[in-house]
Order: structure tokens, then C-alpha cells, then sequence
């Protein structure tokens, strides 16, 4: 590729050298503010994303959690820049970067975070990779595109990567094409590239959800592992409660486009302080519960473009309290240090008496 | 990837001789004489319907008959022509000039279709797309007979930008306007057909990787985009080569030229049938091979058929 | 083929959520859910290409039937006194090279390429359909065989192939030139199906089906057809306006339409050698063609992109 689409100066203002190394280790790498995000259809405006806060410090796995269409998805490709404009528009918040608001930022300039700063991969890593060229090619193109390489270093460095995220006999394989491997090894390559330029951040979209049990084993450990060895930070996004225990530090509760409840990972199985959350965790199947009726909540989460009012999980809420449910929006009450809940209850849903009303 | 090679041409064999005999029979083998239709009303002279029997074995099983016929063939043996004239040497003079005509065609839909389409699939809905939309319709739409006249018209005689007919020698400068007319379907269909392609993908997977990525908008177009989207089309241009030259009946007999589709419907016409026969023949074996060729690059270009 | 099916992109997945979640909970949403058909035709409604080509096309067929309706001159009625006339009083659109009334003969040449588009079109979906379902259902040995008895048609060009037919009957007449058409057009809907089979055939449902025991006609009939029909419409529709073409193509050549029919291609014939000195004899048989062509390609064109789930 020409020299005019290299940069060896990413981000202006910061030298291109890694600024992880003596730098305050409680400073935010990602600082997310009332982002809202809707998406303009012919049947009406869907508020996918509404007021959505959290931050990610160097290091962290940040899981945000919540079922099909309660807005993380979204949430992530408009970090990303990457949002279908239209129908998706961002009409509020901001997205901090080590302190640079991205949302304002013109086109060429976010580009250079893409890919270098932040980088994402996606679930479904055999559509998600390009079928008409070799994995060596597309991992090689960060190197090409983004650092100037030629192509025989950027081989170089492809074989590296897919050595670094174990997949066997790299060297063999590096010209071999997507639909060639399996399940697994195709999200390690997804892995690979987003690994290639050292970011800071890496968004895994529901990285686990095409694959096997073991096989997800797998690649979770592989995410960990690289986190602990660059210092990257992680937002895994999922609605599978198992995979976050395991690998997250804090939690993000989304439902309906809003967060409606954030805590340490601990503390959220603990210790619940949402209705939701803590619905979602009775409904876990237990081996000592067994031969009982399984527990769901029921239900189903609501049309975005008509969210219910009030508390928008009021109408699947067990412990839902006419009037203030499904008059008044809740807002997100500090709960303790780095605790957050939007539920008007709670305090009784934390001590667990919301159960006895 | 051989396997896939041998495949599709044991496939063409039957092909091959179920096409060439269902042209044999619609020519010599409907009910009735077969002689009726050749020589028109006037039927023909002894000495010509003699040469004929005999050169078709008339008479004889149909299935004998087509034996004989594609012994021929294979001996490039095409039979003569009603006046004496081995059917062979007319298409000597014949297929040149019209293997340019369609090369013209062909690189007029390349330059213009594939560009044009990319660019309206990328302004999907905007006043481009739509702008292309509306005129490749009309270019389907209009009758290429009617496009050839008017084109005739008024780019050859009132502008005098192009010659109006072709003389015998044919040369690349008198087949441009020819050339234009014949291709300007396929054009249009290459532009839908890119634009459409190009549509679908856009909203792929790997192009939100690739977009992900942080690549820049040109690449993710040319490189990536671009060649997912190539592959219908590519095809599609395959197959069209073979057509180009079937279907350039209409343009030789407006422009006058003396190509394969101009000497074969004469030859229809005057029911001369050693000539429509061998012409049809060589032109389904071209169409096949056309086939074959695309099903070759169509493993070249999506390596998922390659390995599969 | 070569691919499993795609999942949504997480835009989508929003969206389609936001959509097609119909029973919201309590909220009192009016939402319903929609078939692919309702949304459709929802689209088509408000597609002003929709309307326009629909109505133009319901014009034409009226034209086809009751052209008395629309004209009092006989279109046979030839005076060579009005050689190539221009307008008259009663005759808008001027006299041809016989002398006979060009409207009136527009206005009666509908009929033709109407009912040669529509038997045409009929004939091919009903076979090719019939053959490339069959071919895509059962598969294995008969799919093999079906498919090369398609490749054999497919490897004749059309045009050539038409006109070879059509010139081993002594005689012309319209039945010959739907048959020639039918012979030739019939293997590009027998793919066209066969294709779109293939696709549903795979389908959960379908297999759905097949474990509750239901028949292979059944399946056939009730499942994958009504889902497979879809691209087949669309190319009809389509291939409806071409076909119209392929006889004018053949009349204008000469091969088509014995003269006693009243034809658009066959006038266009006639006017080649008049293109100089009275281009309007040539004229309006071809913008009449143009028209009923381009409303049947417009009309396609606005089914498949209502039809069409991705391109929403």
C-alpha cells in the first residue's frame, strides 16, 4: 500500500511508544458517558442505547451482560465508530479515549484509533473473516495498512501472532483461508488481529457463542492470558452468565438500551441489587434444586421502539410496585463504592426482603 | 481441485451431444421432409437435392443420420454450401469478424458497466443509483433492434461520429458503433448486476471487520468488497462471450456485416441446413467451453469452491 | 451453499428486535408481527414505481382485450394513398408505408405480444418450475439427469434456437412462435427454481416437517414451494417483458408473426426502409413496445426489492 496510508504518529499528541509503562495505574483508558444511541426506522425510532455510563481502567475485564436487544451490541460499535449510519445515530453522550472525546472527532482521526487503540472481534468469525483471502493476508493488513511493513514482514508477523495465540503449525498454515480451520481456531485469528497492534482495548462481541463449551474454555483462557500479559483492557460483551464468573473483574447489567445495574463481578452473584439481575441468577439451573420446576423470567424484553414506561422491566418484574414502577424512571443509585442500581427497591432487593412483600 | 476439473467435463460431454443432436433434429429430423424447408418454395434443384440426401443420409435412421453428421464434425468435414462452397471456408471468413465484433461488446461492458456499477452500489438510493437504475432499465427495456436504428440514426448519419454500415474488411474502428449496440444489454445487466453485488456485500460481516479494522474507506472498497463482489459478475462476463457471439444476429443485419450471425440467418432463411447445422454446432461448443471456463475462474476467484 | 447461514449483525439484531418482537409485554404496542408477504405488499403499496408499472400494465391488457374500446379504424384497412402519411384528423399518429393507420395498428398489436408475453410466461414457470423443483427435491441421480436435460436446452442460445424452430414449420402462425419461445426460455426458470429449492430445502422447518411425517408432495406443496416462489416471481415478471421482446425480435426479423397479425415487430420491420423520411412510422410501434417492456421490468424490479429481506 502507498505511504500515505501508514502512520507512524497513530494518535496526535501521544507518542507512538506504549504510554502503559509508568503511568498512574488508576487512570481511565475508557471513560463512557450517557451514551445514547437510536436507530431512525420506518416503524418508529428504536432508543437502543439510553444514558449508558461506565469506565474501564487499564487491565480490566469489563463484561456488559443482557439478552438479545438490550442495546450492548450497539453500545460497542459505537465506541467503535462503526455504527450503520443511518438508521443508527448517536444523538448524546461522550466516549473518552485516555481523556480524547472520540464522538467528536472527524472520520480520519477516529480511524487511528481503530485497530491500533481499540480493537474488537466479532461472534460469528467465519462470515466475519474475508472468505477470497489467506488468514496470513488479513492479519498481515494491520501490519501493512497500519505500520508501513512490507509483505514479506508482515508475513513475518502474521506467523508470529498466530504462534502467539496457539494455533499450531502456523507456519503451514499462513496461507491457508478461513472456511479451512474450525470453530475455534477462526476466533483465535479474529483474536490474532485484533492482537496485532498492541491495543489498549479489546471489545469481544459474544466471542464464545458459536462455539463449543471446551472450545470456549479456550479461548477465554487465551483472552485472559493476553490480558495479563500486555496489560489490555477487556470488554466482553455476552448474555451467558457462566462465562462471565470466571473472567470479569466488574459487570455491566444492560436491559432495554439502559444499564441497570453495574458492580464489582463478585458482588453482582453475590449480592444482587436489581430485580433483573437478581431474576437472571435464580434462573440458573442448580444441581441441588433438582426436580423442581425450572425458573424463568417471564416475558419477553420489550419493542424498542415502544419501551414501557416508568421502569422500563417493570411489566416482567415480580416485585414491580404500582404506582412509582410504572410512573417514575429509576435512577442509577449509588449502591457503595463502585455500585451502582437503577431500581426504586434496591436496597430491599440487595438485603433480599424484596422477597417477602 | 482436479476432481472438480473432471467433473465438469464429463458433465459437458452429454450436454455437448444432446445439444448438438437437438439442433440436428429441429433442422433435419421435424416430421416431414426435411428437404421442404431447405431450398424455399421453389424446392430444389435435382442436382442439389441429390448432394444433399447424400451429404445428410437422408433416409436412412435419424440416429445414423446424426452419427454421420458428427462424424463430420469431428473431421471438420461441415458439408457444403448450396452453391458448391465448403461450409468450412465461410466460416473462415465469417468468425473473425464477428470474434471482433464481440471483443469490442466485451470491453465496453468491462470499462463501463464494472466502474459504474460500483459506484451507484455504493450511493445506494442516492440520485446516481437511482439515475443508473432508470437508464440501464431503458437500455433492457428498448428492443436492440430499436437501439440499433436509432444509434444508426443519429450518431452515424445525422453526427457522423461512427460509419452507419461495415464494409466487408470489418476493422475494429467500423465495429465501435456495432459494438455499442450489441453489448449494450450485457452493459446493462453488468451494471445491475455489480451494483446488486456490491449492495449485498456491503453489509456483510468482514466488511464491518475490515471497516473494524481501522482500514481505510478506499480499501475496504477495493480490496475488500470489491472482490467478494466480482465473483457473480465475473461469471456472469464469462458466459457472455459465448452469448455475445449467438446473439449479434440482430446487430449484423442492421450494420450490414457479414459475420456469423449475419451468414447464418441467411443460411436460415434459405434453409441451407449444412450451414445452419455447423454454425449452431460451433457455436454451442464455444458456449460450452465458455462454461467451463467460468466454472474454472469461479474456483480461481472464491477459494471456499477450491477446497470444498 | 458454502457457508452456514449468517447471523444477524448486532445493528440488525437491534432493529429486527425492535421490529419483529410483536407481543411487547404490557405496554399496549399495536405491533403485529408480518409475514414476508404482508411487508411486501406493504412496500409495494407505496412504491410509486409499483403503481405506475401496475396500472400501465392493467392499461395494456385492456388494450389486448377490448381494442375497439380505444380505436374505431380497422388496422388492415390500408389506403396507399396515405403512403407514410403524417397526422390527420382521426389518425394521431399518421399512415404507414401501406397506407394503414398507425394508432389503430399500435392499438391492435397489443393483443399479440400481450398474449404471447403471458402464455410464454405461464408455459415456462409451470414447466421449468415443475422440472427444476422436481430436480432440486429429490436429487442425487435425478437431479443429475434433470440438470443436464437443462444444460442441453441452456447451451442453445435463445434467439438461434427460435429461429431454427420456427423455421421448420412451412407455415406461421402464433402458436409456433409461443411454442419456439417455451422451448427456449423454459431452462432459466427450471434453475431459477431449482436454485431456490436447494436454499429451502435445508431449511429447519423443512426438516421440521419431515419428522412429523408429512409426505413428500405435502412438503413440496405446502413448505418449500410458497417460500421458494419468491425469486421465481420476480424473474417472471421480469422475463415476461423480455419475452415480448424475443417476438417482437423475431418479427422483426422476419420469422415471427405471419403478416396478417397485426404486430409491433413486424411494423418495425416494415418501417426499416422508411427511417429517413418518415421516422414517426417507426417510431411509435417502438416507443409502444418500449413502454409495455419497461412496465413489466419496472414491475420486477419493484417486486423483488419489496421482496428482498436483505436489502430492507
Amino acid at each position: 500500500m502507498s505511504h500515505t496510508e501508514t502512520n507512524t504518529n497513530p494518535v496526535p499528541g501521544i507518542p507512538v511508544d506504549d504510554v502503559r509503562a509508568g503511568e498512574d495505574p488508576n487512570a481511565l483508558v475508557l471513560d463512557v458517558e450517557n451514551l445514547h444511541v437510536e436507530f431512525r426506522t420506518r416503524d418508529g425510532v428504536a432508543k437502543a442505547v439510553n444514558g449508558v455510563s461506565f469506565d474501564l481502567r487499564p487491565g480490566e475485564t469489563l463484561a456488559i451482560l443482557g439478552e438479545s436487544g438490550s442495546g450492548k451490541s450497539v453500545t460497542a460499535q459505537a465506541i467503535m465508530g462503526i455504527l450503520d449510519t443511518p438508521p443508527g445515530y448517536v444523538t448524546q453522550g461522550s466516549v473518552r479515549f485516555r481523556g480524547t472525546e472520540l464522538l467528536t472527532l472527524p472520520e480520519k482521526a477516529r480511524r487511528r484509533y481503530r485497530g491500533e487503540k481499540i480493537s474488537m472481534i466479532f461472534q460469528d468469525a467465519l462470515s466475519s473473516l474475508n472468505p477470497v483471502y489467506s488468514v496470513g493476508f488479513q492479519i498481515g493488513e494491520m501490519f501493512r495498512v497500519h505500520r508501513g511493513a512490507s509483505r514479506g514482514d508482515a508475513k513475518k508477523k502474521a506467523i508470529e501472532l498466530m504462534d502467539r495465540v496457539h494455533i499450531p503449525a502456523a507456519h503451514d498454515r499462513v496461507n491457508d483461508f478461513p472456511h479451512q480451520f474450525s470453530g475455534g481456531m477462526r476466533q483465535r485469528i479474529m483474536i490474532a488481529i485484533a492482537l496485532a497492534l498492541d491495543p489498549e482495548i479489546i471489545i469481544a462481541d459474544e466471542p464464545t457463542t458459536a462455539l463449543d463449551v471446551t472450545v470456549q474454555a479456550q479461548v477465554m483462557q487465551l483472552l485472559a492470558d493476553l490480558q495479563v500479559e500486555s496489560k489490555m483492557g477487556l470488554i466482553l460483551i455476552t448474555h451467558d452468565l457462566g462465562v462471565v464468573a470466571d473472567v470479569a473483574d466488574k459487570i455491566a447489567v444492560m436491559y432495554a438500551g439502559s444499564l441497570i445495574e453495574n458492580a464489582p463481578a463478585l458482588d453482582l452473584y453475590g449480592s444482587p441489587a436489581h430485580p433483573y439481575t437478581e431474576r437472571l441468577l435464580a434462573a440458573i439451573p442448580r444441581v441441588d434444586l433438582k426436580g423442581q420446576e425450572l425458573y424463568t423470567i417471564k416475558g419477553i424484553p420489550p419493542n424498542l421502539t415502544h419501551i414501557p414506561t416508568g421502569c422500563a422491566f417493570h411489566p416482567r418484574c415480580p416485585y414491580a410496585q404500582r404506582p412509582i414502577c410504572v410512573e417514575q424512571v429509576p435512577s442509577l443509585h449509588d449502591v457503595s463504592e463502585g455500585r451502582r442500581s437503577a431500581c426504586h427497591f434496591w436496597k430491599e432487593t440487595l438485603d433480599g426482603s424484596i422477597k417477602n412483600r | 481441485m482436479g476432481t472438480y476439473v473432471l467433473r465438469r467435463l464429463l458433465q459437458m460431454i452429454p450436454v455437448f451431444f444432446g445439444a448438438t443432436f437437438l439442433i440436428f433434429y429441429l433442422v433435419l429430423g421435424m416430421p416431414g421432409d426435411p428437404l421442404a424447408s431447405m431450398c424455399g418454395e421453389r424446392g430444389c434443384d435435382p442436382a442439389t437435392a441429390v448432394a444433399l440426401r447424400a451429404q445428410f443420409h437422408i433416409g436412412q435412421p435419424l440416429h445414423i443420420q446424426y452419427f454421420q453428421y458428427m462424424k463430420g464434425i469431428l473431421t471438420l468435414d461441415f458439408g457444403q454450401t448450396f452453391s458448391r462452397r465448403p461450409v468450412l471456408d465461410v466460416m473462415r471468413d465469417a468468425f473473425p469478424i464477428t470474434i471482433r465484433l464481440a471483443i469490442v461488446a466485451f470491453v465496453i461492458e468491462i470499462v463501463i458497466g464494472i466502474p459504474l456499477g460500483l459506484l451507484a452500489g455504493l450511493r445506494r438510493g442516492k440520485f446516481f443509483d437511482n439515475s443508473i437504475l432508470m437508464a440501464t432499465l431503458l437500455v433492457i427495456s428498448i428492443p436492440i433492434f430499436v437501439v440499433g436504428f436509432l444509434l444508426q440514426y443519429f450518431l452515424g448519419i445525422k453526427l457522423g461520429w461512427f460509419s452507419p454500415t461495415v464494409s466487408g474488411a470489418a476493422t475494429w474502428n467500423e465495429l465501435l458503433l456495432p459494438g455499442i449496440v450489441l453489448g449494450s444489454v450485457s452493459l446493462a445487466y453488468i451494471m445491475r448486476l455489480t451494483r446488486t453485488s456490491v449492495v449485498e456485500n456491503i453489509h456483510a460481516d468482514y466488511v464491518r471487520t475490515a471497516i473494524a479494522k481501522g482500514l481505510p474507506r478506499r480499501r475496504v472498497v477495493t480490496v475488500h468488497l470489491l472482490r467478494n463482489s466480482m465473483i457473480p459478475v465475473v461469471t456472469y462476463l464469462g458466459i457472455d462471450l459465448g452469448a455475445l457471439m449467438g446473439g449479434a444476429i440482430v446487430t449484423e443485419r442492421i450494420f450490414n456485416i457479414h459475420g456469423v450471425g449475419g451468414t447464418l440467418f441467411q443460411a436460415i432463411t434459405r434453409g441451407e441446413a449444412p450451414t445452419v447445422v455447423s454454425f449452431v454446432t460451433i457455436l454451442v461448443i464455444v458456449y460450452l467451453f465458455a462454461n467451463l471456463l467460468v466454472d474454472l475462474l469461479y474456483a480461481v476467484l472464491d477459494p471456499r469452491i477450491r477446497y470444498a | 451453499m458454502h457457508e452456514p447461514p449468517k447471523t444477524l449483525t448486532p445493528s440488525e439484531d437491534v432493529a429486527t428486535a425492535a421490529l419483529t418482537l410483536g407481543v411487547a409485554a404490557d405496554t399496549g404496542s399495536s405491533d403485529k408481527p408480518r409475514s414476508l408477504w404482508s411487508d411486501a405488499w406493504h412496500d409495494l403499496r407505496r412504491n410509486p414505481m409499483f403503481i405506475v408499472s401496475a396500472a400501465l400494465i392493467v392499461l395494456l391488457i385492456v388494450v389486448a382485450a377490448f381494442p375497439g374500446l380505444f380505436t374505431s379504424t380497422d388496422p388492415k384497412f390500408c389506403d396507399l394513398t396515405h403512403y407514410n402519411g403524417g397526422r390527420a384528423p382521426g389518425h394521431p399518429f399518421g399512415f404507414d408505408r401501406q397506407g394503414c393507420d398507425i394508432y389503430s395498428r399500435v392499438i391492435y398489436g397489443a393483443r399479440a405480444s400481450v398474449t404471447v408475453g403471458i402464455l410464454v410466461t405461464s408455459g415456462v414457470v409451470l414447466i421449468g418450475g415443475a422440472i427444476g423443483a422436481l430436480a432440486a427435491f429429490y436429487g442425487g441421480v435425478v437431479d443429475s439427469l434433470l440438470s443436464r436435460f437443462v444444460d442441453v436446452f441452456f447451451a442453445i442460445p435463445l434467439l438461434l434456437g427460435a429461429i431454427v424452430f420456427l423455421q421448420a414449420f412451412p407455415f406461421r402462425n402464433i402458436w409456433t412462435v409461443i411454442a419456439a419461445i417455451m422451448l427456449l426460455g423454459w431452462p432459466q426458470m427450471a434453475r431459477i427454481m431449482r436454485g431456490a429449492v436447494i436454499s429451502v430445502k435445508e431449511s429447519d422447518f423443512v426438516t421440521a416437517a419431515r419428522a412429523l411425517g408429512a409426505s413428500d408432495m405435502r412438503i413440496l406443496g405446502r413448505h418449500i414451494l410458497p417460500n421458494a416462489i419468491a425469486p421465481v416471481i420476480v424473474v417472471a415478471t421480469i422475463s415476461l417483458g423480455l419475452f415480448i421482446v424475443l417476438e417482437a425480435t423475431l418479427s422483426f426479423l422476419g420469422i415471427g408473426l405471419p403478416s396478417s397479425t397485426v404486430s409491433w415487430g413486424g411494423d418495425i420491420n416494415d418501417a426499416q426502409s422508411s427511417l429517413r423520411s418518415a421516422p414517426h412510422v417507426l417510431l411509435f410501434p417502438s416507443v409502444a413496445l418500449s413502454i409495455t417492456v419497461l412496465a413489466f421490468m419496472l414491475l420486477g424490479d419493484a417486486v423483488r426489492d419489496a421482496l428482498d429481506p436483505k436489502l430492507r
